[in-house]
């Protein structure tokens, strides 16, 4: 098999999972963008990985090791960042990204407390 | 090829300058008699393309996740096609398996909306679709230009079988493997701890016995428990980052 | 100990006294009265000690180089001779007194401590002004006490008086040290050396170059430190600090080290005939000015301050022809009883609760309550007016019999002219003199009205003082004119006849045509209610009399001014009281001539600074503010903003790499 056709469906679905994570506004679907960059560059470590062993008889296998050793840390990656996501939407009330902007020149603190209250009295009406 | 080339281009007109350039470099090889393989590889890949595509821009949140469910398992589905049997199931199980039901329930948890939402897109999009496709172009380019003459070999054993993937594994990834689980614990730990965080700040006391029962030391009835009660915020909040932790554990083994 | 090294110590041990003032003043308040008093009377002791053995004989010199410094050497040079002697002892009875005085009347001052310690350092620096053989040393001493009067003028700083006065203080003083500095530069050139006997050698022998420029160059230092005309206008003003200052600056320190260096360098005067002349014309304004001045003042301190500056107008009019022993006597003398005569001042001011003669004439009683001021100011001021058999009497004929010898064609040390501008002047003085000692005593002593208030016995560190230098008043000036040639230059000291009636006749006209129309006038008093007190008459002298001086302007309408008919002076000086009050209108002249433009100066580089130069650093600034905006503007806190950002520029470096790699 050519090993254009691996490398250039990697490539476009890491720049598909690029777009995703900066055009989403909603973390969780960042998040699956995330996911889809990873998945991109498995595809890619398996495809070499494959070709190397047979081309320069490759036995370490190092590139599914690395695809495994991905998949498990993107598992992680996705319990700890859905974790952080509940923990902001709980607080914030929200989890669009582009609302969360605490770092913003001239950003006022008190500005957020009205929703950091509603947040609160949705948590106690719960 | 050129089959393929029209697909692209009638599948996504936003991508249609990749295709257009895609198409000409696989081309001007004029290498080709597609074997069987490459061709499956081709139809899989414009699924899993499209289904990313999709995931990244519809305005219906759950639909994104579903989507997102089709794309991974076709890149399940090109493992198995480049021998990698194992990468393949370890896909299944852990992506389609874990990974989108969590995202699922943090869709739910966050209260996400059913049907269209307006406002999935930011106002960054414009920036973030010229950024992802130049990058696109530059890498589909250099990518061709550096493997137009590259070939897999795929006769012969499996490269990507159980047992060549377990001996390389246990005989020279022994130590990064047992690194990895403590990486594991460490996110376990993590995801508890910041679950645990959000309770511990000063409530009203209702809200803390109303917690208690999502938090309860069950695993399963954890798991249970939000799902029949996806409205709350509060008491599924604990619950679903608890969740996280079996699914993680799954995807460890 | 050799005499040298004795002569070393007088000066050390009052800086070392200040400097432990200074360190320890602060921690251990306790240390500060021993550390201002022990040092300044062992250099007393040293003092008469090393006069004893120097005895008028030849000049005691020493001379060591401590490291080259150029063309013309510097050396730590010590000269006494018997002028220098006698002076450091006045210098230093003056100071002692002072010192002890002043435990009494700044006794519940919180910066005792650090005035202390200024006052024993400005005894040093004078100390070391008059012992030195060097003139670059001395002009450490002479710029040292520069920077202490105006610390010490400046004690009440809280006054606006105080601040004023002592810049005024140091200004005009830094006007005359200018050229002073210059002098001594061409002095030095022309001579090859700063040592005072190389000096004078060189100027016998007829080695000076340009002695005219050099002379006036040098006047004018001389002229601002010793309050000559027309750089006196410090001294009044400096009244607003304590009277124990007052008396130091003026008895034995600062306006005493003007006088006391044209005497050790009057041979460089009397190479020109021209500065001659100018400090004869100098001397003959300052005392007719400064008397009818005094006669005007209504602030007792400012009466005794221009009676300071008349004084020291004789000694520069002896100067002026060219007997300097004459001007030295006069400098001791005139110590003693205007020592004497600002702190009996400062006692009187405490018990009255005010400095103003106008309200001091509407006080029955008041020499009743501080008999000790009372009668040593009577002995002081009979000094003053030169009544024989005062020690003012003998210090004072010799000067005019000097005068009169050399317009009489006597000698050839200094033209006739100055010498008849020295005596005619010297003769209005007398009369001035004496008519405004009589009208102080007066109306301080003999006025009429409610009873002066009674707060009990001033202090005995006070009172014991003033007995302490009436005597050098009373009584030193009949021998000493015997006894100082020996000392001094030899030349004679002894009142002539013809001087002598002559002076005593007017200043007794003086006396007593003040009387009359002080007779005349007294009955006026009582029409014109005067006076403020001061608001704590029961705090220690020092308070009293800054509030008394802060006081002085809102109640009378003036620092030295008053509207009281019953004021002699008003009547005997007519039309003209008005300009003397104000000191003739120098002021006035200065403010026209050097305020006026410094400030418009001033105005025009602030108006450059603002409004132009800004302008320029204003629109330098401009470009990168209006960056900052644009920059501040994409701190949007949109993190897929920051990440498009970031994404976009690795993409743009990638394929740059990507084209340099493949040499597109």
């Amino acid at each position: 098999m050519h090993l254009a056709y691996p490398a250039v469906l990697s490539a476009l679905l890491f720049c598909t999972g690029l777009y995703g994570v900066l055009a989403r506004r909603n973390a969780i679907l960042v998040l699956m963008s995330v996911e889809l960059m990873l998945n991109a560059v498995n595809l890619n470590l398996v495809a070499f990985d494959i070709w190397l062993s047979r081309a320069a008889e490759d036995t370490l296998h190092s590139g599914q090791a690395l695809t495994l050793f991905t998949i498990t840390i993107a598992a992680a990656e996705i319990g700890i960042g859905l974790a952080i996501v509940l923990a902001v939407h709980r607080n914030r009330g929200t989890s669009d990204i582009d609302r969360l902007r605490d770092t913003a020149e001239g950003h006022d603190p008190d500005h957020d407390s009205p929703a950091a209250g509603q947040a609160e009295k949705a948590e106690a009406t719960a | 090829m050129s089959l393929a080339a029209a697909a692209v281009t009638a599948h996504a007109a936003g991508t249609h300058a990749l295709a257009a350039h895609a198409a000409p470099s696989n081309g001007s090889h004029g290498f080709l008699s597609p074997t069987g393989v490459e061709i499956t590889f081709l139809l899989v890949g414009l699924v899993t393309f499209g289904a990313a595509l999709v995931t990244v821009t519809t305005r219906q949140l759950v639909h994104a996740a579903l989507w997102l469910v089709v794309a991974l398992g076709g890149l399940a589905v090109e493992y198995l096609l480049l021998t990698a049997e194992f990468i393949a199931w370890v896909q299944v199980l852990i992506y389609v398996g874990s990974v989108v039901v969590l995202l699922l329930f943090g869709l739910m948890l966050t209260r996400a909306p059913i049907g269209r939402s307006p406002d999935a897109d930011s106002g960054n999009r414009w920036a973030a679709l010229a950024v992802a496709a130049v990058a696109a172009v530059t890498l589909v380019w250099v990518v061709v230009d550096a493997f137009r003459t590259t070939w897999i070999d795929l006769d012969g054993p499996a490269a990507g079988s159980t047992e060549a993937t377990g001996e390389s594994l246990f005989q020279n990834w022994v130590l990064p493997f047992e690194g990895l689980s403590v990486l594991l614990l460490a996110a376990l730990v993590g995801a508890i701890v910041l679950s645990r965080k959000a309770k511990a700040e000063p409530g009203s006391p209702s809200v803390n016995s109303g917690a208690a029962t999502g938090s309860s030391p069950s695993v399963p009835d954890s798991r249970n428990h939000p799902i029949g009660r996806n409205g709350a915020s509060e008491g599924t909040g604990s619950g679903a980052s608890e969740g996280t932790t079996p699914a993680e554990q799954e995807g460890a083994r | 100990m050799t005499t040298t090294t004795l002569a070393v110590l007088v000066p050390l041990l009052p800086f070392l006294g200040a400097a432990a003032g200074l360190l320890l003043g602060r921690t251990t308040p306790g240390f500060a009265r021993p550390l201002a008093v022990l040092p300044t009377l062992a250099s007393l002791v040293l003092a008469v000690v090393v006069a004893l053995r120097q005895g008028g004989g030849q000049a005691i010199t020493a001379a060591t180089e401590l490291t080259p410094t150029g063309s013309v050497p510097i050396e730590l040079a010590l000269d006494v001779d018997g002028f220098a002697a006698l002076v450091v002892v006045l210098v230093t009875v003056v100071a002692t007194c002072v010192q002890v005085y002043s435990t009494g009347y700044l006794r519940e001052d919180p910066r005792y401590a650090s005035y202390a310690a200024l006052v024993s350092l400005f005894t040093s620096a004078m100390l070391l002004v008059v012992y030195s053989g060097d003139l670059m040393v001395l002009l450490v001493g002479w710029e040292i006490m520069g920077i202490c009067s105006y610390f010490l003028v400046g004690h009440y700083w809280e006054t606006p008086e105080a601040r004023a006065a002592s810049i005024k203080a140091f200004l005009v003083t830094k006007l005359g040290d200018v050229p002073f500095l210059i002098g001594l530069f061409a002095l030095a050139t022309d001579a090859g050396s700063f040592r005072i006997t190389k000096i004078l050698g060189t100027v016998a022998s007829g080695g000076l170059d340009h002695p005219t420029v050099i002379a006036l160059l040098l006047l004018a230092g001389v002229a601002g430190k010793s309050a000559q005309f027309p750089l006196h206008t410090w001294l009044p003003d400096a009244m607003a600090g304590p009277t124990p200052v007052s008396a130091l600056i003026h008895a034995a320190t600062m306006v005493a080290a003007g006088v006391y260096f044209v005497a050790r360098l009057l041979p460089v005067f009397e190479a020109s005939q021209a500065a001659m002349v100018v400090l004869a014309v100098m001397a003959a304004v300052t005392m007719v000015g400064s008397g009818l001045a005094a006669l005007a003042q209504d602030d007792i301190k400012r009466v005794l301050a221009y009676s300071t500056i008349g004084q020291l107008g004789y000694m520069t009019g002896a100067l002026a022809v060219a007997d300097r022993g004459a001007a030295v006597f006069h400098l001791l003398s005139h110590g003693a009883f205007k020592a004497l005569l600002f702190l009996a001042a400062g006692v009187i001011i405490h018990a009255a609760g005010t400095n103003s003669l106008a309200a001091m004439s509407r006080m029955g009683h008041l020499r009743d309550r501080v008999p000790d001021a009372f009668w040593t100011m009577t002995v002081a001021l009979l000094a003053l007016a030169a009544i024989p058999p005062f020690s003012g009497f003998f210090s004072k004929e010799s000067v005019l019999g000097a005068a009169e010898h050399v317009a009489t064609g006597h000698t050839e040390h200094a033209p006739g002219a100055a010498g008849w501008t020295v005596l005619i002047a010297g003769v209005v003085t007398a009369l001035l003199t004496a008519a405004y000692a009589t009208r102080l005593w007066l109306l301080a002593f003999r006025g009429r009205g409610a009873e002066a208030p009674d707060h009990g016995r001033q202090p005995l560190t006070m009172t014991v003082v003033l007995w302490v230098l009436a005597v050098p008043s009373l009584a030193v000036g009949g021998f000493a004119y015997r006894v100082l040639p020996d000392w001094f230059d030899g030349d004679d000291l002894a009142p002539t006849l013809t001087t002598s009636v002559l002076g005593t006749g007017v200043a007794l006209i003086g006396g007593i045509v003040t009387y009359a129309a002080w007779r005349h006038t007294t009955s006026l008093a009582m029409g014109v209610p005067l006076g403020a007190v001061a608001a704590h008459p029961e705090g220690d002298a020092g308070q009293v009399e800054a509030e008394a001086i802060a006081s002085h302007t809102p109640v009378y309408g003036g620092v030295a001014y008053a509207l009281d008919p019953a004021d002699p002076g008003r009547l005997l000086l007519g039309p003209l009281h008005r300009h003397a009050a104000v000191g003739f209108h120098l002021d006035a002249v200065y403010r026209t001539l050097f305020v006026r433009p410094v400030q418009g100066g001033a105005a025009l580089v602030r108006f450059l600074d603002r409004e132009v130069v800004d302008t320029y650093v204003r629109g330098a600034g401009a470009l990168p503010r209006w960056l900052g905006i644009a920059v501040r503007r994409a701190q949007t806190g949109n993190v897929q903003t920051y990440v498009s950002a970031l994404l976009a520029g690795t993409v743009v470096l990638a394929v740059a790499a990507v084209l340099v790699a493949t040499g597109a």
